[in-house]
């Protein structure tokens, strides 16, 4: 048998550019839009675990999940407002609600969302009240709030799917039909990540695997039908980080169902399918980073495609 | 906001609610006659008193520019190509001012000079004043609009540096100016063309290879010109941009190109990505509705 190793296996697909320069602009934001991914997703999968938590009485899961919701939307926000150009404009973005604008409809749902989810988290607080009015309307008001943002939730972590689709970025936007179910799973995971170190009850595990599942589909699609554009999902540093989150992913589910007894092995179960869910964010970031800086990934599928229409 | 107004052939600016709109105005880049002078590059600046972006070497030809960015709004792309005489002869008998590559001889020193088997291809980018612009369809703020004449502006007052519209644009036009955080591009000259004058960069043109009008007659003049190099011989001349029926809806500003248009940095079949947002946001509906139904499963399951 020949050795192989120094041939490329697919033959370099031939393609004219104006001296290798990308033809699309990589969108100018920074790792704090990656960050906001993942705690946009955490504030979501937190606040429908505490929902959870809530209406099965289940107070440690319904407080950790409030609580985590809240620093979630908090750290959301700074990412959000770092990455403008012009920070101090942030509520520019109040002027209008777009709905041809995915980042018009987001800052309505995450303003309607943390809301809620504030309201929720401070109502946690009545405990440590003296006896009398607000020790006792706080809780009510804290499950109406709780169940509020737990509405808004799916929203708001599927809508970050769309803003990056809806984006002349080539592997983004092909990506479009798989990338809400990656954010929900994703979302999904790191609240029950959440609700394992918290209070590792068997809804938690349940939870988890099912935002695992759904990830694992939506990524599989993305990493094998999209040609070419598949490719940067699959290889360098974006590929490397998509591979890290799906071993911790796995790693996850494996001790939340294996070290159901052991509180430790739970809570690192937790604490993996967090970690898993931030590098999974990065991962789909840097890919689509990758895919508008070559203009191969602008130039090839856009040939192939009018080849198509003209045969 | 009908469905339509995301994809196919309109007219933009009643679509975006002018009663009683002007024309729509455009530019028609006519690349064959190009001379690569770089008037309109620098007279765009002028104009709009756009920051300079350094002083570059890109050993790019003679492009030290690069390309479009927030401080180049008119940018001239140049391309050295072998080529058959043959093509040299049939542009320069269609009469376009074709330069060839330069002699180091002294000019009509040599008369009859053959002409070389290089070409250079020169041609002056802008913004396209989509009909479907995907920078206006995302842009959170509203500081990208579409004015009566059909073009796309950005408000400097209202944007707030989001960058989703650098993101967005097919054709990696619109860009953030780094030290003001703001995005910048071609406002096709609207503090001009409102008072009747004609944009800065096609005054300056000395070929008219940018033409400016009415977009209607200049698609007309465009089909004539691109019929005439097709009868001189000049097979690879083709309109970029001219149909209402492309992935943008065609756009404002058109071109007449002699190659492929990847060999100058656009993209050869550009979709507005907002084309697909409504399935987008369906599909982000079935995943919300995933998710929540995972939720109940998890806590509806037996207490264990
Ligand atoms: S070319 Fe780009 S920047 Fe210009 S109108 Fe079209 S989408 Fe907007
Ligand atoms: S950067 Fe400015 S013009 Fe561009 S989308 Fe954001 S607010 Fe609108
Ligand atoms: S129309 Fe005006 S702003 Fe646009 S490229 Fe020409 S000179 Fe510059």
């Amino acid at each position: 048998m020949s050795k192989r190793g120094d041939r490329p296996m697919v033959p370099r697909a031939e393609f004219k550019s104006y001296y290798g320069r990308p033809i699309v602009r990589p969108a100018p934001w920074t790792h704090d839009i990656a960050s906001y991914l993942f705690t946009g997703g955490l504030a979501a999968g937190s606040a429908l675990l505490a929902a959870g938590g809530q209406l099965t009485r289940r107070p440690r899961l319904r407080r950790a999940g409030r609580v985590a919701s809240l620093g979630a939307v908090a750290a959301s926000g700074y990412f959000l407002v770092a990455d403008l150009g012009r920070p101090a404009r942030f509520h520019h973005m109040l002027r209008v609600a777009k709905p041809t604008s995915p980042m018009s409809m987001g800052t309505w749902i995450f303003s309607a969302f943390s809301a809620a989810a504030g309201a929720a988290a401070i109502t946690e607080a009545a405990p440590l009240l003296p006896p009398g009015f607000f020790r006792r309307v706080l809780p009510p008001v804290g499950a109406a709030a709780g169940l509020g943002a737990a509405v808004v939730a799916p929203a708001l972590a599927t809508y970050t799917a769309v803003l990056l689709a809806d984006t002349a970025t080539p592997s983004w936007h092909a990506a479009y039909p798989e990338l809400p179910f990656v954010f929900a799973g994703s979302a999904l995971a790191s609240g029950a990540g959440v609700g394992l170190i918290a209070d590792p009850a068997p809804p938690v595990r349940r939870m988890a695997v099912l935002g695992a599942a759904l990830e694992l589909y939506g990524a599989h699609r993305i990493e094998t039908t999209k040609g070419i554009l598949s490719e940067p999902f699959t290889s360098g540093h974006a590929g490397t980080l998509l591979r890290a989150g799906r071993l911790l992913t796995a790693a996850g589910i494996a001790g939340a169902l294996l070290g159901r007894r052991s509180r430790v092995v739970s809570a690192l179960s937790g604490l993996s399918l967090l970690a898993a869910s931030a590098i999974t964010r990065f991962g789909i970031f840097e890919g689509g980073m990758v895919s508008a800086r070559d203009p191969k990934y602008t130039v090839i599928p856009q040939r192939e495609r009018l080849a198509q229409r003209n045969e | 906001m009908g469905s339509n107004s995301l994809y196919g052939p309109l007219d933009p600016a009643p679509d975006a609610g002018y009663v009683d709109a002007p024309p729509r105005m455009g530019f028609f880049t006519d690349t064959s006659v190009c001379i690569g002078c770089k008037a309109c590059e620098v007279a765009c600046k002028e104009w709009n008193a756009i920051p300079d972006d350094g002083f570059n070497l890109l050993g790019q030809s003679y492009d030290n520019t690069g390309g479009l960015s927030a401080n180049t709004w008119r940018h001239v792309a140049f391309i050295e190509q072998p080529v058959v005489p043959s093509l040299t002869d049939a542009l320069a008998a269609a009469g376009t001012q074709f330069l060839g590559m330069p002699l180091s001889d002294l000019p009509g020193r040599v008369t009859e000079a053959p002409r070389t088997d290089f070409r250079w291809l020169m041609m002056s980018n802008v913004c396209k004043h989509c009909t479907h612009a995907g920078c206006l369809d995302v842009c959170p703020t509203g500081s990208l609009f579409r004015t009566e004449f059909g073009t796309v502006v950005v408000q400097e007052d209202i944007c707030n540096g989001c960058g989703y519209c650098i993101a967005a644009c097919p054709y990696g036009v619109i860009d953030r100016r780094e030290d003001d955080g703001r995005a910048w591009k071609c406002t096709l000259c609207y503090d001009r063309i409102g008072d009747g004058l004609t944009p800065a960069c096609a005054q300056a043109c000395p070929t008219q290879s940018i033409q400016f009008g009415e977009l209607d007659e200049l698609r007309t003049r465009a089909a004539e010109r691109v019929d005439a190099l097709h009868e001189a011989g000049v097979e690879s001349a083709r309109l970029y941009g001219h149909s209402e029926d492309d992935g943008v809806g065609g756009d404002g500003a058109f071109f007449l190109l002699l190659d492929e248009p990847e060999v100058y940095g656009l993209p050869p079949d550009p979709i507005v990505t907002t084309r697909d947002l409504p399935d987008m946001w369906k599909r982000a509906g079935i995943a919300a509705l995933a998710m929540a139904a995972s939720v109940a499963v998890s806590f509806l399951g037996r207490r264990g």
